[in-house]
């Protein structure tokens, strides 16, 4: 069992998925609310990496933040060398990665909020971001946990994004699956065998955490 | 339940204050999609402090007029002003802010927060106090509308006519410069409705501002109206004191709302200038009623509104009654409404609908089929042109 591989796998998720919060919601609260007549066209941009082939995403991330392009250059006159195959590349990547996983869930359960509420609180003085932060936030609860949890999962299972931008550097870019891929290559099975088990029951609890949550309370239980 | 008066005690520091007086003025017009296309809203009224009643059928434009009022919905051209400040001007291109407007609005499904208690929901306008004067005007605030011990709960576990109180204890407590309500009594029963009414009138008089009062229900406009406005189709067809409008309807509209159940096509048969009455044949049938007599000639045309309520029904051939008409028929059916029996009856190849309570009908042992009398008195027929 690979612990610096865990260790780095859960800090790169957390970190992404605390960030994809704080992006996430900006962006549905856009995707929600905006009348621009073409939205949709973001809408598809930030559903994209659910149906791109990873690599395609990790291709073109390696060309943007390679030394060539102006991020790359401006990361490393600040910093002294490039993103690409960096643990900074990895988390910009993996936000890219799972945004969608974030913002669908935000941007729907904004829009769950009903309307009327959203007028009665202007009708009683409250502006729209007051209206946002005391009336949509807290009703979209479940949606903002869900986005969270399913960006973390998604993130601590990426492969070809990573594999792609940050290579397979012990400490730096070697993530859980990376190093579950590792360890078939050279026929190493108990161990692939003891990381994967790991992955499948972190993901699966927090899958579980996602649907318990929103599964309603009220709902009728069909086998009373 | 009525309002205690601690809503406004002589020289309480805030709530009685200044009494502001401002009035509304609305010039608008829209276009609306509706259930039969599109319709154009295009009024144009001033409401003083009291209420004035919208009144019309669903989809006249009551609601698309309130939401352009409190800035939800935008007019396609005119102008709102409230108190002589205007918040809407489509020549100047003014357009404040819904949130900035300062009118309280109550819309139909009251649209309480469902995460905040009956207390939160009421102080939720009041952010800008301090926590302290927030908690005591909101705790006055549901004093006077009696839902004190309901402050801790949630909206959904309360009952929909103290969700009422609350919605319109949450809109009042911002002192708003216009209040506008959108059907908040459709719901209640009617002791629930005329102490929720009481308490409405008795924070007006402390308030005086102009509360807009949509309605379809002809009872309501009686009990409140200051000033009625019928709506149809998206223009004023009438407007006066709810008497006026209501009891001498010149439009059809109007009196189908009114609750004119009965409109007959009629035509004038003979005069009767020294009873101050005169005949009418109703086209429908062979009936002739007796009706209060106006500037006619014999053979014109004319409508015959009678509310079901008006009419009398009796087992026996009634004798001695003052009443002109008494029309021998069958009854066709009963059906209960509420705690309304409605009895359609045919006299004379034309059906009456007539309003009966359930201990008429048990007493009178009513029954499809039934032979029964009919009594209609003379000035229960309203007479509306054609």
């Amino acid at each position: 069992m690979n612990w610096e591989a865990f260790w780095l796998t859960v800090r790169l998720a957390a970190i992404v998925s605390m960030l994809l919060v704080a992006i996430g919601i900006p962006i549905a609260y856009w995707l929600t609310y905006s009348r621009w007549r073409w939205k949709f066209l973001v809408e598809a941009a930030v559903a994209l990496p659910i149906v791109l082939p990873p690599t395609v995403l990790g291709f073109y991330l390696l060309v943007a933040l390679g030394s060539r392009s102006p991020l790359g250059r401006w990361w490393q006159a600040l910093t002294g060398h490039t993103l690409a195959f960096t643990f900074e590349g990895l988390v910009i990547g993996s936000l890219l990665y799972s945004l969608p996983f974030a913002v669908q869930p935000f941007a729907a359960s904004f829009g769950a909020v009903d309307r009327k509420l959203l007028h009665a609180s202007a009708s009683l003085g409250q502006s729209p971001v007051q209206t946002f932060r005391r009336i949509v936030l807290p009703l979209s609860k479940a949606g903002l946990i869900t986005g969270f949890a399913l960006s973390f999962a998604h993130t601590l299972g990426e492969f070809g994004v990573v594999l792609m931008v940050g290579g397979n550097i012990p400490g730096v870019t070697r993530t859980l699956s990376i190093d579950i891929y590792d360890q078939v290559q050279t026929a190493n099975y108990s161990s692939a065998n003891q990381t994967a088990l790991l992955m499948l029951i972190i993901s699966f609890l927090v899958l579980s955490i996602v649907y318990g949550l929103n599964q309603r309370p009220w709902t009728v239980n069909p086998w009373q | 339940m009525a309002v205690k008066t601690s809503l406004a005690p002589p020289g309480a520091p805030r709530m009685s204050s200044q009494p502001i007086s401002s009035d509304l003025e609305v010039r608008i017009r829209k276009r609306f999609p509706n259930a039969e296309g599109s319709f154009l809203l295009n009024v144009h009224f001033r409401a003083l402090a009291g209420f004035t009643i919208l009144f019309g059928a669903s989809g006249a434009g009551k609601t698309t007029l309130l939401d352009c009022i409190a800035g939800i919905n935008d007019p396609d051209e005119g102008r709102i002003a409230v108190g002589g400040e205007v918040v809407y001007d489509a020549e100047k291109n003014v357009n404040t802010a819904a949130w900035k407007r300062n009118i309280g609005y109550v819309h139909q499904d009251l649209a309480l927060f469902p995460h905040l208690t009956a207390e939160e929901n009421v102080g939720y306008g009041l952010r800008k106090l301090s926590a302290a004067e927030r908690n005591s005007r909101s705790h006055e605030m549901l004093g006077a509308f009696c839902i004190e011990h309901l402050r801790t709960r949630r909206p959904a576990q309360i009952s929909g006519g103290e969700r009422q109180r609350v919605a319109l204890a949450r809109a009042l407590v911002t002192e708003p410069r216009v209040l506008l309500l959108d059907e908040p009594l459709a719901a209640l029963d009617r002791p629930t409705k005329s102490a929720l009414v009481g308490d409405l009138r008795k924070w007006n008089q402390n308030h005086r501002v102009p509360i807009l009062f949509v309605t379809h229900n002809g009872e309501e406009v009686f009990a409140l109206g200051d000033e009625v406005i019928a709506l149809d189709a998206g223009k004023i067809v009438a407007q006066g004191l709810p008497h006026d409008v209501m009891r001498a309807p010149r439009l059809e509209t109007v009196a189908h709302l009114a609750g004119f159940e009965n409109i007959f096509d009629a035509s004038v048969v003979a005069l009767h200038e020294s009873r101050g009455t005169m005949t009418c044949r109703l086209r429908s049938g062979t009936v002739e009623l007796e009706t209060p007599l106006v500037r006619a000639e014999v053979g014109s045309l004319l409508r015959i509104g009678i509310q079901a309520g008006d009419l009398l029904l009796a087992t026996e051939d009634p004798h001695g009654l003052s009443a002109r008409n008494i029309l021998p028929g069958t009854i066709r059916r009963l059906v209960q409404r509420d705690v309304v029996i409605s009895a359609i009856v045919a006299c004379g190849g034309t059906d009456f609908e007539v309003h009966l309570t359930l201990a008429a009908r048990d007493s009178l042992q009513l029954s499809a089929g039934k032979s029964v009398w009919l009594v209609v008195k003379t000035h229960s027929c309203h007479l509306m042109g054609v």
